[in-house]
């Protein structure tokens, strides 16, 4: 057993594959599970298809999920955002098996590192860039410059626009991977510690079950992190898709 | 405690190879390399399998409830539909009957008031004849008295004077 609590992150490659630009391309833990992850996503949704008129207990499971997505992006952004229900979808459900998943023992939360939760959150902030020049033109930059202010303000506000929008992908990204690590060493640092009190023996092996509480409390607190952080992340991308659609606000 | 060392060994080894493991950025492009892979191939699967019939299967539901209910509405109209021409036709008869009732009562009073006539008629012709009748015998009668009257007048004569007078001369004294 490890005493480092950092040591659950380390990525161990597998071996190298290829080279791209200088970078060695190589399968490890973390890609593992998040193949993981992805078989697990696409399996359970492709088993949900039962097409039934009165849907059975898989389906329904299915189409509330569905639904649960559709009902946020429909809330949060307006209908005319639908067409991002995949991308939302995905997110989601991504984010969400990772720290599930991260939460077994011997598996490897993905989420957890900021190479993974930064491609996500710049991921988010580019469909969102990408959507909003494709469907305004070059004037979705207004959204840096709200209308119907004195022109000296906008060399106040515009700064403060920009910086506001280039800290959305940042603030996603470290909010996301800060909860899961911290949750996971949280959970590590106790465990040490009751193993710390075990090896001491005599009366310190009775007093481990204290940790060992707080471990039971920690990972009840842990699975509803997980939930919370995918939430989270697909809201926050839902708010974001407003710029699309709303440009004058 | 040889492997309490060991423990320690690898602590020491993570503490110099620089922390936490998050921040090498040697791992970085696998990372994002199959991340990208595996995100893109779930969004694919989804986006072009999955979502579509979910959503769809969905949208059959609602159609199909909406269709129901629609139906239930229409059956429900041509239920109060029938219900109004029901009660129509029940009103229609009773005025009918209503009608009919009223007819014969007029006619049944007609009838009563015809025979009322008849037997009046009947009546008053019966006691006419009577009257008539009552009349006749009422003059021979008096003709009768005037009859015995000259005859006991001509009797009382004789006896007081013993003549014999004729009863045509009483009669006209009579009449005098």
């Amino acid at each position: 057993m490890a005493t480092d609590p950092m040591q659950q992150f380390e990525i161990k490659e597998k071996g190298d594959l290829f080279e791209i630009a200088g970078q060695t391309i190589s399968f490890s833990n973390s890609a593992l599970w998040m193949i993981v992850s992805g078989i697990l996503i696409v399996g359970f949704f492709a088993l949900t298809l039962r097409g039934k008129l009165i849907p059975g207990r898989l389906q329904s499971m299915g189409e509330l999920s569905y639904q649960f997505i559709a009902d946020m992006i429909r809330d949060t952004t307006g209908p005319e955002a639908m067409k991002f229900l995949p991308f939302v979808f995905t997110l989601f459900f991504f984010i969400l098996a990772a720290n599930l998943i991260g939460m077994n023992p011997y598996a490897f939360t993905t989420t957890s590192h900021l190479a993974v939760t930064v491609t996500l959150a710049v991921m988010t902030i580019g469909v969102v860039i990408v959507a909003g020049i494709w469907k305004n033109g070059l004037s979705w930059f207004k959204i840096f410059a709200p209308s119907g202010l004195p022109a000296i303000m906008y060399i106040i506000i515009v700064p403060i626009e920009v910086i506001s929008f280039i800290a959305r992908p940042i603030t996603l990204a470290v909010r996301l991977f800060a909860n899961m690590v911290a949750g996971h060493v949280m959970l590590k640092l106790f465990a040490i510690f009751a193993a710390f009190l075990v090896a001491k023996g005599g009366a310190f092996v009775g007093a481990a079950i204290l940790p060992i509480f707080g471990i039971m409390g920690i990972a009840a607190l842990e699975f509803l992190v997980a939930a919370l952080q995918a939430f989270v992340f697909a809201i926050l991308t839902c708010i974001y898709l407003n710029d699309v659609y709303h440009v004058h606000h | 405690m040889a492997a309490e060392a060991t423990k320690i060994d690898t602590y020491g080894e993570a503490a110099s190879t620089g922390g936490l493991p998050q921040f090498d950025l040697s791992t970085w492009a696998s990372q994002i390399f199959w991340l990208l892979i595996v995100f893109g191939l779930i969004y694919f699967v989804l986006a072009t399998f999955i979502l579509p019939r979910i959503g769809q299967s969905i949208a059959d539901r609602t159609d199909r409830v909406r269709d129901d209910l629609d139906q239930a509405a229409a059956f429900q109209s041509q239920a109060e539909e029938a219900e109004k021409s029901y009660t129509q036709i029940l009103a229609d008869a009773r005025a009918k009957a209503m009608n009919v009732a009223e007819a014969t009562k007029k006619s049944v009073e007609e009838d009563i008031l015809k025979e009322i006539e008849a037997t009046d008629a009947l009546a008053n012709r019966e006691s006419e004849l009577a009257e008539k009748r009552i009349q006749e015998a009422k003059t021979t009668a008096l003709k009768s008295v005037e009859t015995v009257a000259v005859d006991a007048a001509g009797d009382v004569i004789e006896i007081l004077t013993g003549k014999k007078i004729t009863a045509a001369i009483i009669r006209a004294s009579l009449t005098n």
